[in-house]
């Protein structure tokens, strides 16, 4: 799910769930007939998919499944397949790489622009604040229409820029070529989850008191102590938990990279885990192939997500 | 001298941000700024920055292209039919786990969580398939069932701090009155849960209307595109023949100004909930 989703997940209640009612009767139904509309809609489109890329992932697909005919069980062939075929460790080690190199660079500018937002004066901060925003609330697809027409290779504003200050730019496609494709893709994947770090590190920064760090700089505390000794274990949970939302987009980042592979770029050289599916499913009709791929990003998911889910689970018991 | 200094270091700041500023914003100018030119303009080596002697031509020819008010159509009936049923079917869910204490009630809090994590680009090609077999490709109904369960579970989440919040002796005090327990809670609680409801309707909304891994599996028909996929259509011409990006860029500001006019919205509740969250741990 988008940032909106999860920064209420981050919000959780304040409160306890009250048990009183339960106590009342012994054995309530009530509760059940509650969640009943959520469970069957919830097993019918998310439980029901996962058994079937279970089950399809040891099936073989080829040309006779195009044709009608039923798919033979193969064990864990499809698995040992994968494991063997270089190319899809070259879109594992990509989508690594990607993920980190995207996770990092926003970490880093969404903590600057964070710092950045609390020293500046309360006008420029709005300022910073609205344009923040408004990047953020932007459509992933008309943010894409955007920067491809910003990348465009003509008349796009960033090929004019490098021009003007002297760089052999005109006319530069940067689709062509798989680094700067990621290059881009980079770009415009930090600029739309900077907003969300930069808002919710400043808002851990406007919890640490001004009068503790005056007590600091009273008691000699040099700015840099300041910063490191009260200021930073003070935002470290938001740190984190960004951190990991973080990590788990930028795994699975597939629009972006569609987007970007539709206006012309060698597919093969391009793809992540996400547009690797989806042409092994779509493109190829290679059901066995992309299910037991499939299995591998919700394996890989849930093992980054368990340390989020944990701690969102203490603040139900608590 | 040191106030001096201080007060240079916050030109400097201000500076800087008023820069990070103009970066930031400069793609979703820059998309307003070309809707409102016309191609001949845009195609010119020189870009034109200020929309000066621009028109509203782009915009009617998006309409009159026809493809427009369809998809618009698309995707509103869609949200309309996802933030209804999940309003409801969190809103009882969140009841369930914030009022009662009962056998799988930890289970089902933790398959809420761990749903709620599941990439849609982990799923895609089994719901295609599943789609395909009840012969539900292109349709509302189909990718509506898909959509209301990757929305739910974080509407259920988001419900169940709201229902917890309000405290259960306003309704007991209610029942002490002599109200009976159904017409206290839709007296007494539900409207205070009013704020809430619209809160996770507006992000159910949000969710959906911007949602484009799902449909364009399944939603392969152009007809039936949803406006993320009309859009796209622009972005795939524009890597064949010739692109009117005036038309291209009108057509992404259409689509783009709900979105943020709600998103400006909820933003504030979204920035303090992070801090009442995270911050406390």
């Amino acid at each position: 799910m988008t940032a909106e989703a999860t920064i209420q997940s981050v919000r959780i209640a304040e409160t306890p769930p009250a048990p009183r009612l339960a106590r009342r009767r012994r054995r309530p139904i009530a509760p059940y007939a509650l969640i009943v509309p959520s469970v069957v809609v919830l097993a019918l489109a998310m439980g029901y998919p996962v058994v079937w890329q279970i089950i399809t992932s040891t099936q073989q697909f080829g040309l006779a499944q195009q044709f009608g005919q039923a798919a033979p069980f193969v064990g864990l062939q499809n698995y040992a397949t994968l494991a063997s075929d270089p190319y899809m460790w070259t879109v594992i080690l990509r989508s690594i790489l990607f993920c980190f190199a995207a996770a990092a660079a926003t970490m880093i500018v969404g903590t600057l622009l964070a710092l950045l937002m609390n020293v500046v004066s309360a006008w420029v901060r709005v300022t910073l604040q609205i344009a923040l925003l408004l990047a953020w609330a932007m459509p992933v697809v008309a943010a894409m229409t955007v920067w491809n027409w910003l990348f465009n290779l003509r008349s796009g504003v960033v090929n004019w820029l490098l021009s003007a200050i002297g760089l052999p730019y005109q006319g530069h496609n940067w689709l062509i070529n798989p680094v700067s494709f990621y290059g881009v893709a980079l770009v415009i994947v930090v600029w739309m989850s900077v907003p969300f770090v930069a808002f919710a590190i400043y808002a851990g920064l406007t919890q640490v008191s001004e009068e503790v760090l005056e007590a600091a700089q009273i008691d000699g505390a040099s700015p840099r102590q300041r910063f490191f000794g009260i200021v930073v274990p003070i935002i470290r949970p938001v740190i984190s938990i960004v951190l990991l939302l973080q990590v788990i987009w930028d795994l699975r980042v597939f629009t972006q990279i569609k987007l970007l592979q539709d206006v012309g770029s060698i597919k093969s050289e391009t793809n992540l885990l996400g547009t690797y599916i989806y042409q092994l499913g779509t493109g190829s009709s290679n059901f066995g192939m992309a299910s037991a791929v499939s299995i591998f990003v919700l394996v890989l998911t849930i093992a980054i997500s368990a340390f989020y889910v944990r701690s969102m689970l203490k603040e139900d018991e608590a | 001298m040191r106030k001096r200094r201080v007060r240079a270091k916050t030109v400097i700041f201000s500076i800087i941000g008023l820069i990070v500023a103009i970066i930031w914003v400069f793609p979703v100018y820059w998309m307003i700024n070309s809707s409102l030119l016309p191609n001949v303009v845009l195609q010119d080596s020189t870009p034109t920055f200020v929309p000066f002697g621009g028109s509203f031509a782009n915009f009617t020819a998006v309409f009159a292209g026809g493809t427009f008010l369809p998809a618009l159509g698309m995707s509103v009936a869609i949200a309309a039919v996802v933030v209804v049923l999940c309003l409801l079917f969190a809103f009882l869910a969140a009841l369930a786990i914030s009022r009662f204490r009962f056998r799988g009630r930890s289970g089902f809090v933790l398959a809420v969580l761990l749903i709620q994590m599941l990439p849609a680009e982990g799923l895609f090609i089994a719901q295609y398939k599943l789609m395909a077999s009840v012969n539900l490709l292109n349709s509302v109904i189909g990718i509506s069932i898909l959509y209301i369960a990757a929305v739910v579970p974080f509407t259920i989440w988001m419900l169940r701090g709201f229902v917890a919040g309000i405290p259960i002796e306003l309704e007991e005090a209610a029942m002490v009155d002599g109200l009976s327990r159904t017409q206290a809670f839709l007296r007494i609680t539900f409207p205070l849960l009013a704020p809430g409801l619209v809160a996770s309707g507006v992000y159910a909304f949000l969710q959906v209307w911007n949602e484009f891994t799902i449909a364009l599996v399944v939603l392969p028909d152009n007809a039936s595109a949803t406006l993320p996929l009309w859009l796209r259509g622009f972005i795939e011409a524009s890597a064949s023949k010739a692109t009117d990006w005036g038309q291209v860029m009108a057509a992404s500001t259409l689509v783009a100004l709900p979105v943020i006019f709600f998103f400006l919205f909820v933003q504030g509740r979204m920035t303090s909930g992070l801090v009442s969250g995270a911050v406390k741990g």
